[in-house]
């Protein structure tokens, strides 16, 4: 399975109550690869990422990580639920996520933070975890924070925090949630750029953001979703220079 | 130096039940509300219903009431089924309901019904950003509950434990009733026989005072060590 794609999904849909929120989004990626997923608020992109690892479950559709599909089952309400909670640990370790708001767990310090998962849940050795995280933490630059509490530190330094909690993961896959939304404009360089740093080094992420200069410069992939359908799918240079859908035109379209 | 006639002995003696009682009580009591929260977010609809009837039912009733059902009604309870045990399964099962375990265990379902209201609103206050985090990293539900949700919830719910803890120590003063030697017990044999109420009951009372203080100065210990990591508004 060494050439696996890290992530295939497939014909996703998603309905909150009556409300479809995916109409079946297909999406394969190869390693290495930098998927943008950008669209107005409420197009579904944020819906899809969570789909992928799970924290919402597809209504139908297939997501298949590494070669490993993902089992579904339906429960007495007839509902579909995942079949194995156990499948799904699995599957969510192997696919870290950075969220909006950071998500770092207040309680723990910056390096706690990020051996908690590689320690409980990889059963990576302690030492191991420590020198791993610690190495993440020089990336990211902010080693020198590494016994400070999340609530110490300005966004941005949170957000390279998260980004080194997820990156000792050593996870096939890397999901973004609009990393930098929650940021004050001036400290969504030095995140933007850490990303950047870690899209050169042939990292596969998937990214949902704002930052179409990002989406542009960086991205190997773009896929524009509107009313959770693709709209527009392709190269950057195909989907910002060419976009052949007349809602990504409006939506390149200048604001003002 | 205080003359206390001859009972010191005995009302240390009682001093130590009290404190013996309270503790064991407490331990019950912060079991019981943990298993009462997780049942009433659990989003089970029977676990949800046992748990309300179960904190509805406790919140309503006198503690003294309960504390004689229980004394009594428990000894009858375990009459019936040493009785039914022995006649059908020949199984030799007795114990003496004593008012210890009547009162460790009335003040314990007592004081869980309030810790369930406690510990349900702090775990409530827990914000879902961080329990999301431990979902999308692979956590089992037991990791989640004992990593995450347990140490960011004590700082909601620590205050809450500590009026409850304090209410909690003078309620044992009831079990007196059911026959347990406690500290108030011995005091009011000794006042009635040597009729120098103020000359036993102060001393008691000081004891009572003195163990909310030194735990109020525990708790506050404690509060700061669960607020770690988080800034405090100015």
């Amino acid at each position: 399975m060494a050439d696996a794609a890290p992530l295939i999904c497939r014909d996703i849909h998603k309905t909150f109550n009556d409300l479809e929120v995916l109409k079946g989004i297909s999406l394969e990626t190869r390693k290495g690869d930098v998927v943008s997923l950008i669209g107005s608020s409420g197009s579904g992109k944020s819906t899809f990422l969570r789909c992928i690892n799970l924290l919402e479950t597809p209504t139908s559709g297939d997501i298949i990580v590494h070669g490993d599909p993902v089992q579904f089952k339906h429960n007495r309400k007839g509902e579909r639920i995942p079949a194995s909670n156990r499948q799904v640990e699995l599957i969510r370790a192997r696919l870290s996520m950075v969220f909006q708001g950071f998500n770092l767990w207040s309680h723990m310090t910056v390096l706690e933070n990020i051996i908690e998962a590689p320690v409980h849940v990889l059963k990576v050795p302690r030492k191991e975890a420590i020198e791993r995280a610690e190495a993440y933490l020089h990336k990211v630059g902010i080693y020198e924070r590494k016994d400070y509490y999340p609530a110490q530190m300005s966004g941005g330094q949170q957000q390279r925090a998260a980004i080194a909690r997820a990156l000792a993961m050593e996870p096939e896959v890397m999901l973004f949630d609009e990393p930098t939304s929650a940021l004050d404009p001036e400290l969504v360089g030095e995140v933007l750029k850490v990303m950047q740093s870690l899209a050169e080094e042939g990292r596969t992420m998937i990214v949902v953001t704002h930052e179409m200069a990002f989406a542009r410069d960086v991205s190997s992939q773009v896929l524009f979703l509107h009313q959770g359908v693709i709209e527009e799918q392709g190269t950057p240079e195909k989907v910002f220079d060419h976009p052949e859908s007349e809602r990504m035109q409006q939506f390149l379209a200048p604001k003002f | 130096m205080l003359d206390l006639k001859g009972y010191g002995p005995a009302l240390a003696e009682g001093a130590v039940v009290t404190i013996e009682l309270a503790f064991l009580s407490l331990a019950l009591a912060v079991t019981l509300g943990l298993l009462g929260a997780s049942a009433k977010l659990s989003g089970n609809r029977v676990l949800t219903g046992i748990a309300t009837a179960y904190t509805t039912l406790i919140r309503g009733v006198p503690d003294l009431v309960m504390m004689l059902l229980f004394y009594y009604g428990g000894q009858v309870a375990v009459n019936a089924l040493s009785d039914y045990l022995w006649e059908t399964r020949e199984i030799d099962f007795f114990f003496q309901f004593d008012p210890f375990i009547s009162g460790v265990v009335t003040i314990g379902l007592i004081f869980g019904a309030y810790m369930t209201e406690t510990f349900r609103g702090a775990f409530l206050a827990v914000n879902v950003g961080q329990i999301e985090a431990a979902k999308a990293y692979g956590f089992t539900r037991w990791h989640t509950f004992r990593r995450v949700m347990i140490p960011q919830m004590m700082r909601h719910a620590l205050p809450g434990i500590g009026n409850n803890w304090q209410v909690l120590l003078k309620t044992t003063a009831l079990v007196s009733i059911i026959g347990l030697t406690d500290m108030v017990r011995v005091a009011e044999e000794a006042a009635k026989a040597e009729r120098m109420p103020f000359h036993f009951f102060i001393p008691v009372a000081a004891v009572y005072l003195a163990l909310t203080a030194i735990t109020e100065l525990f708790i506050r210990w404690l509060d700061k060590r669960a607020n770690v990591g988080v800034v405090q508004g100015n």
